[in-house]
């Protein structure tokens, strides 16, 4: 199981501006700056707004938000793999084991293959369609290690351990064809496509969103062995927060394009301090719970285009008021290694109250 | 009000019969339902919950008369439904039409289920002009600014006049809900309903359904893949919650029966999928011996979760355990556990990959 970073709840007054600037963590891959935006011809589409994000060596990193909130705009940020005609501006610093850092966005596209492969991997959404249907899974694999120079026969042996630890037959799997796989058992194959090469990091969108729940959870629980027994650095990007929070050291949750919170996976599931994650969280029915009050978020989440001034949660905030309408709150320490964008978070535990005692274990 | 089922599904079996190869190949016959007895009463919610291509939708369907099934009976308020479709109605019957009208459905995505042709007034005033004849055209106007308002579309004059692209998801799903209340069911079947709405608004989706369910005087079948919606749900409106297994009712009961107290292997495999935020950090090995559905046209014999159960026994092979109250509280289960004087207990425990095969058609 990974070891989770324990916080303790206290909320000294820690140097307030201080995020991000302590290196002192190790850190594996850096995102600054980051903005991504499309020209539309209602205006400018920017769906992704100053992200400053860092992964750290060893952590599984829960990137949570709700559809249309930035969040796989991100996971392709971290690989410099914004689809045309997004423009990716910003920073995104890789940093290996040993060696110099590389700066992602100002390698050439061979470079990036390169990189993408054997350092950072991504595992898409749609597993569907990552698979060209006319070749065997087996072959997806050959063609991969042949791609990048590696050993085949060494490779596949791995691909086989690697599909065995995803509870898939080897054998049977790298001789189908991707049809003759059910949408559970194609994603696992995926995972282990990624996982190849060796790659220190593994990006994955949303890599259970089409799969059932047993399903879901059951790569959740796999993949905890599998970053275990490989030594990797998971990003994991999903809408589902329960769904992440099983595994993740850290979660940062996502509204309207921009960050809203940082912070330990216990401190934002137990207490989180932004207005919209305590929201969120009030919106989901906890299935253990005898006692059961969830209510939704009034309104809906902003369109690329029209953002609102200010913080961008302001219209569907109950602590809103005129300095949320009229200023970005910039990102503000709310506790150990806890941040988050709220002017008011010091109120939100008490006007969006949160009964964490009235749940049964 | 009376205690007799509105509808009442008796022995339904749906199968399909798939072709290989255009039927050169010979067919297989996919057993999506098989042999499933429910009873829906007034005022009652039902939700089905199981895995994908474990027949739940079918099911759904056949309950509400749009699916025909292969064997069993479907009756409504006791009148069998597809002998009235076929031969017409009986003398003081219910009609073909009545009964239509009375079992209704929202689809998953509203989206594709409203017509982008009409606006949100036209979609709403056709049941209204069809089955409330008594109704004038400034009635009907009346009715729906009261609905659009109540269900928080304001303002309704703004809204009634918009197209179905005009409006956001959870507004799409709450005019299919409207239209179809506007029915006057006595059923409505909600095929994943809120799964495609945004984790925010889903709360308010379902709060909606149970509060004009009180208004309407109607019925649900929910039909979901997630336990904790079913059981928000099913507790705020004292219903039922079943789950389905590869075309059949394994268990049935209460939520806090079926959550609280599930005794079905199965029951506890998918509460173990269910995450609970509360309850983070604690990822264990999942709880079954494959990963994978076997192929629903080739079914195991005898219980047909032993492929996966990790209770399993030899007994399991070879008989198909009965869905039965085993303790007199109304909570029903097919599991041979249940029986303290079954083989089953004598029976040797299955060898972890013994009939472990992979399934090697796509399930979904």
């Amino acid at each position: 199981m990974a070891s989770r970073t324990q916080t303790d709840t206290d909320d000294f007054d820690t140097d307030a501006d201080d995020f991000g600037g302590d290196l002192a963590e190790d850190v594996v891959l850096e995102v600054r700056n980051a903005n991504v935006s499309f020209d539309m011809d209602r205006g400018e589409s920017r769906v992704l707004r100053d992200v400053n994000l860092e992964v750290r060596r060893g952590e599984v990193l829960g990137v949570v938000g709700e559809s249309g909130s930035g969040k796989s705009m991100l996971a392709s940020a971290m690989l410099d793999a914004v689809v045309s005609p997004g423009q990716l501006d910003g920073e995104v610093i890789f940093h290996p084991e040993d060696g110099d850092p590389v700066d992602v966005v100002s390698l050439s596209d061979r470079e990036l293959t390169e990189l993408r492969w054997n350092e950072i991997s991504f595992v898409i959404q749609a597993a569907q369609s990552a698979f060209n249907p006319t070749m065997t899974v087996g072959a997806h694999f050959e063609e991969t290690l042949r791609a990048h120079g590696s050993d085949v026969e060494e490779g596949l042996a791995n691909a086989r351990e690697l599909l065995e630890d995803l509870y898939l037959p080897a054998g049977q799997v790298l001789r189908s064809h991707p049809h003759e796989l059910s949408g559970g058992q194609k994603q696992r194959a995926l995972i282990a496509l990624s996982l190849i090469l060796e790659p220190s990091v593994l990006v994955m969108d949303e890599p259970t969103a089409a799969l059932d729940l047993l399903m879901q959870r059951s790569i959740i629980s796999l993949l905890a062995d599998l970053k275990e027994k490989y030594d990797l650095t998971l990003v994991f990007v999903t809408h589902d927060l329960p769904l992440v929070a099983d595994i993740a050291d850290r979660l940062a949750v996502m509204y309207a394009f921009e960050l809203a919170e940082v912070g330990p996976t216990d401190a934002i599931v137990e207490d989180p301090a932004h207005p919209y994650t305590r929201a969120l969280l009030k919106a989901v029915p906890n299935v253990a719970d005898r006692e059961i009050d969830i209510a939704g978020i009034p309104g809906s989440s902003p369109d690329p285009v029209h953002v609102p001034e200010g913080c961008s949660y302001h219209p569907r905030c109950p602590l809103a008021d005129e300095e949320c309408r009229r200023d970005d709150p910039a990102f503000r320490s709310v506790g150990d290694d806890h941040e988050a964008t709220c002017f008011h978070w010091e109120d939100a535990a008490d006007e969006i109250p949160f009964d964490t005692e009235g749940h049964d274990e | 009000m009376s205690d007799d089922p509105v509808v009442s599904l008796e022995d339904i079996e749906v199968h399909f019969t798939k072709e290989r190869l255009l039927g050169f190949a010979g067919s297989e016959t996919v057993r999506a339902v098989d042999g499933v007895s429910l009873d829906v009463y007034e005022n009652d919610v039902i939700a089905l919950v199981g895995e994908s291509g474990c027949g739940k939708t079918t099911l759904g369907k056949t309950a509400i008369g749009v699916q025909r099934p292969t064997g069993g009976t479907l009756r409504y308020r006791g009148q069998d439904v597809w002998a009235t479709k076929d031969d017409g109605a009986l003398e003081g019957g219910y009609t073909q039409q009545e009964i239509r009208r009375a079992l209704q459905i929202i689809h998953q995505d509203p989206g594709s289920s409203l017509n982008p042709n009409y606006t949100v007034r036209s979609a709403l005033a056709a049941p209204l002009k069809q089955w409330r004849t008594d109704l004038n055209e400034a009635d009907r106007h009346a009715r729906i600014h009261g609905l659009l308002e109540h269900v928080g579309m304001t303002p309704a004059s703004d809204y009634a006049e918009r197209y179905p692209h005009q409006l956001s998801g959870g507004e799409q799903q709450r005019i299919a809900l409207l239209r179809a209340l506007l029915m006057n069911p006595d059923v409505i079947l909600a095929d994943e309903a809120v799964s495609a709405l945004d984790v925010s608004l889903r709360a308010e989706m379902m709060d909606l359904f149970l509060e004009l369910q009180d208004q309407f005087d109607t019925s649900y079948v929910f039909i979901s893949h997630n336990l904790a919606n079913a059981k928000y749900l099913t507790q705020k409106a004292d219903g039922r919650i079943g789950i389905m297994y590869l075309g059949e009712l394994v268990e049935i009961g209460t939520p806090e029966q079926i959550i609280h107290n599930p005794q079905h292997p199965y029951t506890k495999v998918l509460l173990w999928a269910t995450t609970d935020v509360h309850s983070h950090g604690s990822v264990e090995d999942p709880p079954v011996r494959s990963l994978d559905i076997p192929d629903p046209a080739d079914p195991p014999s005898g219980c047909r979760f032993h492929t996966r159960c990790p209770e399993a026994r030899e007994a399991c092979k070879q008989a198909t355990p009965e869905l039965a109250d085993h303790e007199g509280d109304g909570q029903r289960v097919a599991c041979f556990r249940q029986r303290d004087d079954h083989e089953y207990w004598n029976s040797p425990a299955l060898e972890s990959d013994d009939d472990v095969h992979m399934n090697t058609t796509s399930s979904d």
